[in-house]
């Protein structure tokens, strides 16, 4: 296990320790300790390394992420996982707002809340929230799957194309052209993986799956105000 | 951007350490704006007088003999304590609004920064760790604060354009977001009789909660007509007398993090401005909820209330 102290170290020092790590690294645990909340940290990794956040994090912590596998002992800031391409990045406390924004695969896995903005213009990430997310969740999503075992808030899905919402609780709103929709064998056998994946105790035939109407995909003048 | 912290202490024995723990939460807050910064200080005022903070650019001129002509003026004894470009006159209660009226004639220059019994405004361009230095606000103790520190969108960089802004008696508010409705609410605020005096947005949202409080509302009840009332983005922060007050608009775009202890509750736009208050790693941390009125009072309960 190495060891990364943001106390003595400069934080584009730690990062750029990291993204030294190449893809047959020997050294694959790393552990950052005192993050204080600090922004951009493990950003950019592309190696197959395991990093845990002995904290809380700031601004766009495990942004753009490939293959690490990140896991922070505490709350994330906005923007935590923005963009992610692939790994793994697991938040033990809450995130804030836009958590895994236009992420274009891998998993999020968030233990507590998230706030609003969860999963917006996501594009192939897969999402799972243990808690609750905040209004204008999966605004404009485009692929992947966001899974939320607690309650949604307003507007849900707004303006939504074609990934796959599941609830288990109470949906505040939906936004515009998101419907709920009927939840097939396919539909479970996915949140079941995914339930699995990010250690959910929930069962799949309690959710409820949302997803677009496709009304809005070409230009109707019923649409327009 | 902007950066906003808020200190409410529950523990009076954390009170001479209020304008220190403040301090270092509004230095960690300087990348979110250089422009300008301040801090409102609200301590105990067992001597029942009131004070009137003011600001020059010219303190030596300003300042000199200005007690004397205060205290001729409306025939009551004033005392000054000077800090750099402000001074705190203490006055009575009762002549506090004579003093402000005569204020304006025996020396014009003078900008009032704050005025109340408890409250104290200093404010200045520049950055936190040099305007907090230039007021030895470290050193200040109290039961309450906020604090700010500006990235400048709507109005020029000034003295008078820095935050917090007094918005009546005892009170005063911190604004991060910018405003979109600025310039018609000022014009119906003035056509009102409302004094306002730059070109600032966020001083149209302090003016306009005192408007509503003028006419009758709480706090509570001013902070939710202005979801209603304000367009465009905030995170408020407000203080009284005996608490302060949190709100966000519906979008809730602007960050916000809040902490609470046994000992205190504490507001900052970011987690990294609250990490070395005392007791941090168990508090209770999180996020203020959008268009909901928060507050907290040294002499009511906490309330929460969910705007309709």
């Amino acid at each position: 296990m190495q060891t990364l102290d943001m106390a003595d170290i400069a934080l584009r020092e730690m990062n750029a320790t990291l993204h030294a790590q190449a893809e047959t690294t020997n050294q694959t645990a790393w552990e950052i300790v005192n993050p204080k909340g600090a922004h951009a940290i493990a950003c950019g990794l592309d190696a197959p390394i395991e990093v845990t956040v002995k904290g809380s994090t700031g601004y766009y912590c495990a942004g753009m992420n490939k293959q690490a596998t990140i896991n922070i002992k505490g709350s994330a800031g906005p923007g935590v996982a923005e963009n992610m391409m692939s790994g793994t990045v697991v938040i033990d406390g809450d995130a804030s707002q836009y958590a895994g924004a236009t992420g274009h695969g891998g998993l999020l896995v968030i233990k507590g809340n998230a706030s609003s903005r969860c999963g917006i213009s996501m594009k192939g990430i897969n999402i799972v929230v243990h808690g609750n997310i905040g209004h204008m969740s999966a605004f404009m999503a485009q692929s992947g799957n966001l899974v939320v075992c607690g309650d949604a808030g307003d507007a849900l899905g707004d303006s939504l194309y074609e990934a796959r919402l599941f609830v288990r609780g109470s949906v505040k709103s939906l936004g515009a052209d998101c419907i709920e929709k009927e939840m097939r064998p396919e539909h479970l056998a996915i949140l079941a993986d995914l339930l699995e994946q990010a250690g959910a105790d929930a069962k799949p035939e309690d959710f409820k799956r949302y997803g677009s109407a496709r009304e809005l995909y070409n230009f109707k003048i019923d649409n327009a105000y | 951007m902007c950066g906003i912290v808020g200190l409410f202490l529950k523990d009076k024995a954390l009170e001479p350490q209020l304008g220190s723990l403040l301090t270092k939460m509004l230095i960690t807050m300087t990348d979110r704006g250089p422009d300008s910064a301040g801090i409102a200080i609200y301590s105990d005022n067992s001597i029942g007088n009131a004070k009137l903070v003011v600001q020059s650019d010219t303190p030596e001129l300003d300042f000199e003999g200005l007690t004397d002509a205060l205290s001729e003026a409306i025939g009551a004894p004033v005392t000054m304590k000077i800090a750099s470009t402000h001074a705190v006159l203490d006055v009575p209660q009762s002549a506090l609004d004579a003093a402000r009226t005569a204020l304006k004639t025996i020396k014009p220059a003078l900008r009032v920064m704050s005025r109340g019994g408890s409250l104290e405004i200093y404010k200045e361009v520049g950055l936190p760790k040099d305007v907090a230095a230039r007021f030895e606000i470290g050193q200040m103790s109290g039961s309450h604060g906020i604090g700010h520190t500006r990235m400048a969108t709507e109005s020029a960089v000034t003295t008078m354009g820095a935050h917090p802004f007094n918005t009546g008696d005892d009170q005063c508010l911190v604004h991060n977001g910018s405003l979109s409705n600025h310039a018609s609410l000022r014009r119906k605020l003035r056509r009102e009789g409302i004094h306002i005096e730059t070109e600032n947005d966020t001083e149209v949202g302090a003016a306009y909660l005192t408007w509503q409080m003028q006419n009758g509302a709480t706090l509570g009840e001013a902070l939710e007509s202005s979801l209603d009332d304000l367009d465009g983005f905030f995170t408020f922060v407000v203080g009284t007398k005996d608490g302060f007050g949190v709100v966000r608009d519906p979008i809730a775009c602007k960050p916000a993090v809040m902490a609470e202890t046994d000992q205190y509750v504490a507001f900052g736009s970011e987690y990294r401005a609250l990490v070395d208050l005392p007791g941090i790693e168990d508090a209770r941390v999180w996020e203020p909820e959008p268009a909901t009125v928060y507050f907290w009072s040294h002499t009511d309960q906490p309330t929460q209330e969910k705007a309709a």
